[in-house]
């Protein structure tokens, strides 16, 4: 049996059906999991995605790009594949891709945590021949504390700012993250939130989807000689360092990534605070996530894809890494937050 | 522990300076006077000796977390330490388990440990690795390896101790330095009111020169100046009391039995004489370079061979202390004068104060610095007092510009740490006919934008890999400054240079304008002439 998909230098190509899979450069038709920047590439003829990412996907790709939706789990024809999306809990929108044809089951899973989020529909386990599973946290090291553990700390860190007088920013990426958040902070506020202009309108689009977020209001908009003491800023890591940070004075600041996990990674940002809040799953839950799939082949991508093909070939399964080569990626992945800065990118977290 | 493992937590989630005096206060007002003794130590930057090598917990890593070696090593070269490592891979999210007082655990848990066989050293850090939080055991393993350092400037312990104990900071940073072994009785002097029974042997803080920033001219008159040259040898001070000599580095370890050439000079001292000076390896009236004294420093055994090759002398600069009266808070000329009296009745040496008319003279005098083995120049206010700590504005030391090369990037390595994930640590090569020799390893001197920038470009541009180490293509060129530059047998270079350091990146240079080996030996030539 041929393999339904192949990489190229395009990104995972489907040549029975005549379509890519979250493409790195522009092709005919991209079947896209999620509105990320890195897996929803601008400039392509024709675009495939889950209905319930559209409204993030035309923020990306803009009015004039041509885009087919999918309710989660209906079935399309595409040359001799039946493809399905499935919700894979990442992101509002997010999806898996089940690919089957002649009876063989791909199952790709676009970015996926299991951990439950308010914003968007839990990931489903989809059972498969072969599995490709992204890898951001692929080492036994990442391990999620509770959702709700970490926004005790999240409240609690915000509150002894504002005792102190002190406004407290959060970094975190601007698309998913901030929502999540947003949201999870309904009816726990102790003060008023803030957005910077990179978050406006996708929480705005949230909101026209019907999620309840905490209400907020744009740092931009903010009268003169506004008091930010006891004010909670969301703002996108590439906002750190920079000259508009300058109006928050002595604010304490923290960073909400899985990243943050390891010390060194906090301290390299240079924030007083690392809240452990991953959209991707961590190692056990990958691990039980292969599993569950009853997959026998896993191809790996992203982050510690390596180490984690090798663990699943010592554990039994026929396993590799592939290489989706990503614009002004690097080739170990495990500095993606760093490339992925720019709050228009803001995937990786 | 609990409260140990909080009062770190809280220090490292914070950048500001009054969040962390309040937050050791705080610590210090609850704590137990042992295990403040403790926390004290710790966070005065003192550390414990090494209970158990790293290669062993390194080692019991992989079985304890039940993960293949591998794993656990690619773990360990992701987060660049092997105590968070461990701590991420076994430590509980949060346990109820029953704590020990901090003195308690170390006094009679960890310490004894040292003694015990490898078999009983395994159980029982495993045992603690099952039981405590990831907190406390990432602090345990830091403890073990003795390598646990907080990150807070001494000062500010020095203020928290003086709110808790409404003591002058003065008092108590005096009364922190020197060795001491914590304990319930020592915590408890270091807060008294009262000075109890002086200790002879303890120092006074070190007053720091800094760097020159403006022209000299914007001191004002030369006259109001002394001007000595700067030594590249060990500060220290020379202390006699009560018949007994203590010698102290700037670092405040305890140095006297590093050097009795030094004691027998002190016996010739006046009692209760306190000095303030260089030692350098020295030898017929100059010094030696910095890294002969340094091979002597890592002697344990100075035979006959080792104190003839590496003669040692002290270049007394001050006197803090003349029959037992505290001089500090006179002005220095005075306490040079006082100095200066001593030594007419002793061997003991002075460093020469160097004359000139005018600022002028003074900069053309200091071009004879690198021959003369010398970093420069150290200005010292006539009428300052010995302060304490760096404080701008009386002392200030004006060092010759650094050399520097044009070198080419061959190898990068991950730095350490929060470096850990980037590629920090670099080697430098110059051209040795069509060849690249390494000669300067160098990790600092960029900024973070720049470190981001290249690690990219390393990844981009790795030939080979060599374990953690990358050979890349020798495209980048960097300017490399060091302080002095030495014959050497053991670099394939044939030169070992000191404190290099990244001056600028050289995006304006192609590799093949990076400097030439030849032109750099030249320089041990004007350098040692």
């Amino acid at each position: 049996m041929s393999d339904l998909l192949e990489v190229t230098e395009h990104g995972l190509w489907a040549a029975d059906g005549g379509y890519h899979v979250d493409p790195v450069k522009p092709v005919p038709l991209a079947v896209v999991t999620h509105a990320h920047m890195d897996h929803a590439r601008p400039g392509s003829e024709r675009y495939l995605a889950p209905h319930a990412s559209l409204p993030f996907l035309r923020q990306r790709l803009g009015d004039d790009a041509v885009i087919d939706t999918l309710p989660f789990g209906e079935p399309y024809r595409l040359g001799n594949h039946q493809l399905s999306f499935h919700p894979a809990g990442h992101v509002r929108g997010s999806a898996q891709v089940r690919i089957e044809a002649d009876g063989d089951v791909w199952v790709v899973s676009g970015d996926y945590k299991r951990a439950a989020d308010p914003t968007a529909r839990g990931f489903e386990v989809v059972e498969a021949d072969v599995f490709i599973t992204e890898a951001t946290f692929a080492l036994p090291i990442y391990r999620w504390p509770s959702t709700s553990e970490v926004i005790d700390e999240l409240v609690d860190w915000w509150r002894r700012a504002a005792d102190d007088g002190r406004a407290a920013v959060l970094f975190c990426y601007a698309f998913g993250k901030a929502q999540r958040i947003l949201a999870e902070l309904v009816g726990r506020a102790p003060g008023p939130v803030w957005l910077h202009g990179a978050m406006a309108a996708l929480t705005r689009a949230y909101r026209e989807d019907g999620v309840e977020l905490v209400e907020t209001n744009l740092v931009a908009e903010a009268e003169k000689g506004q008091s930010w003491a006891g004010g909670l800023i969301l703002a996108p890591p590439s906002a750190r360092g920079t000259t508009w940070m300058r109006r928050f004075g002595n604010a304490t600041t923290a960073f909400a990534s899985g990243w943050m996990r390891v010390r060194g990674r906090r301290r390299w940002r240079g924030v007083d605070r690392g809240f452990v809040l991953s959209d991707h799953a961590d190692w056990s839950e990958i691990l039980a996530t292969i599993r569950e799939t009853g997959a026998r082949r896993v191809l790996t991508t992203h982050g510690f894809a390596e180490p984690l093909a090798r663990y699943l070939r010592d554990d039994g399964y026929q396993a590799e890494p592939i290489e989706l080569r990503r614009e002004g990626g690097d080739d170990d992945g495990s500095n993606d937050d760093a490339s992925n800065d720019d709050a228009s990118s803001a995937s990786e977290s | 522990m609990k409260a140990f493992a909080e009062l770190y937590e809280r220090l490292d989630a914070t950048h500001s300076t009054r969040d962390k005096v309040d937050a050791i206060a705080d610590y210090l007002r609850r704590a137990e006077p042992a295990d403040a003794a403790w926390a004290v130590y710790f966070l005065a930057g003192k550390r414990l000796k090494r209970t158990i090598p790293a290669s062993r917990l390194r080692a019991w890593g992989s079985p304890a977390s039940e993960l293949p070696t591998w794993l656990f090593e690619t773990c360990y070269a992701t987060v660049g330490d092997l105590a968070e490592t461990v701590a991420l891979l076994v430590g509980n999210p949060r346990t109820d388990e029953a704590d020990t007082g901090l003195a308690s655990f170390i006094e009679t848990e960890l310490l004894p440990l040292a003694g015990a066989t490898e078999e009983t050293q395994q159980r029982v850090v495993l045992d603690w690795w099952r039981r405590f939080d990831s907190r406390r055991v990432f602090l345990i393993n830091k403890m073990l390896t003795g390598g646990l350092r907080v990150g807070v400037a001494r000062g500010l312990t020095t203020r928290a101790l003086a709110a808790v104990s409404d003591l002058d900071t003065a008092i108590i940073a005096q009364r922190l330095m020197g060795a001491w072994q914590p304990s319930a009785e020592r915590y408890r002097q270091l807060i008294a009111a009262e000075e109890p029974d002086e200790q002879g042997g303890r120092p006074y803080p070190f007053f720091l020169a800094s760097p020159l920033t403006d022209q000299p001219e914007e001191l004002g008159p030369l006259t109001d100046w002394r001007v000595e040259w700067k030594w590249d040898g060990i500060r220290a001070q020379l202390l006699r009391r009560c018949g007994q000599t203590f010698i102290w580095s700037r670092g405040e370890d305890l140095i006297t039995d590093r050097f009795p050439e030094l004691t027998a000079l002190a016996e010739s001292l006046p009692v209760d004489t306190v000095l303030d000076g260089e030692i350098l390896a020295w030898r017929d009236d100059r010094p030696l370079p910095f890294a002969v004294l340094q091979k002597r420093i890592g002697r344990r055994k100075l035979s006959a061979k080792v104190l003839a090759d590496a003669p040692v002398a002290l270049l007394a600069y001050d006197l803090l202390e003349d029959a037992g009266e505290d001089l500090r808070a006179r002005p220095f000329d005075e306490r040079r004068a006082r100095l200066e009296a001593i030594a007419a009745d002793s061997p003991l040496q002075l460093s020469p104060c160097v004359k000139a008319e005018t600022w002028a003279d003074l900069e053309v005098l200091q071009g004879e610095s690198r021959q003369r083995g010398v970093e420069g120049f150290i200005l010292k206010r006539r009428d300052s007092p010995y302060r304490s700590g760096r404080r701008r504005g009386d002392w200030w030391k004006w060092k010759i510009a650094p050399l520097t090369a044009d070198a080419v990037m061959i190898y990068a390595q991950a730095g350490h740490g929060r470096r850990a994930s980037l590629f920090t640590d670099y080697t430098f090569a110059l051209w040795d006919g069509d060849n690249l020799v390494p000669f300067a390893k160098a990790y600092s001197g960029l900024d973070n934008a720049e470190i981001r920038e290249l690690d990219r470009w390393i990844r981009r541009h790795t030939r080979e890999r060599f374990g953690p180490v990358r050979s890349v293509e020798p495209q980048q060129v960097f300017e490399i400054a060091f302080e002095g530059i030495q014959a050497s047998t053991r670099h394939k270079s044939g030169v070992a240079v000191r404190f290099p350091r990244i001056l600028r990146w050289r995006r304006d240079k192609r590799p093949e304008d990076a400097d030439r080996l030849d032109t750099v030996r030249a320089l041990i030539q004007t350098e040692s002439s």
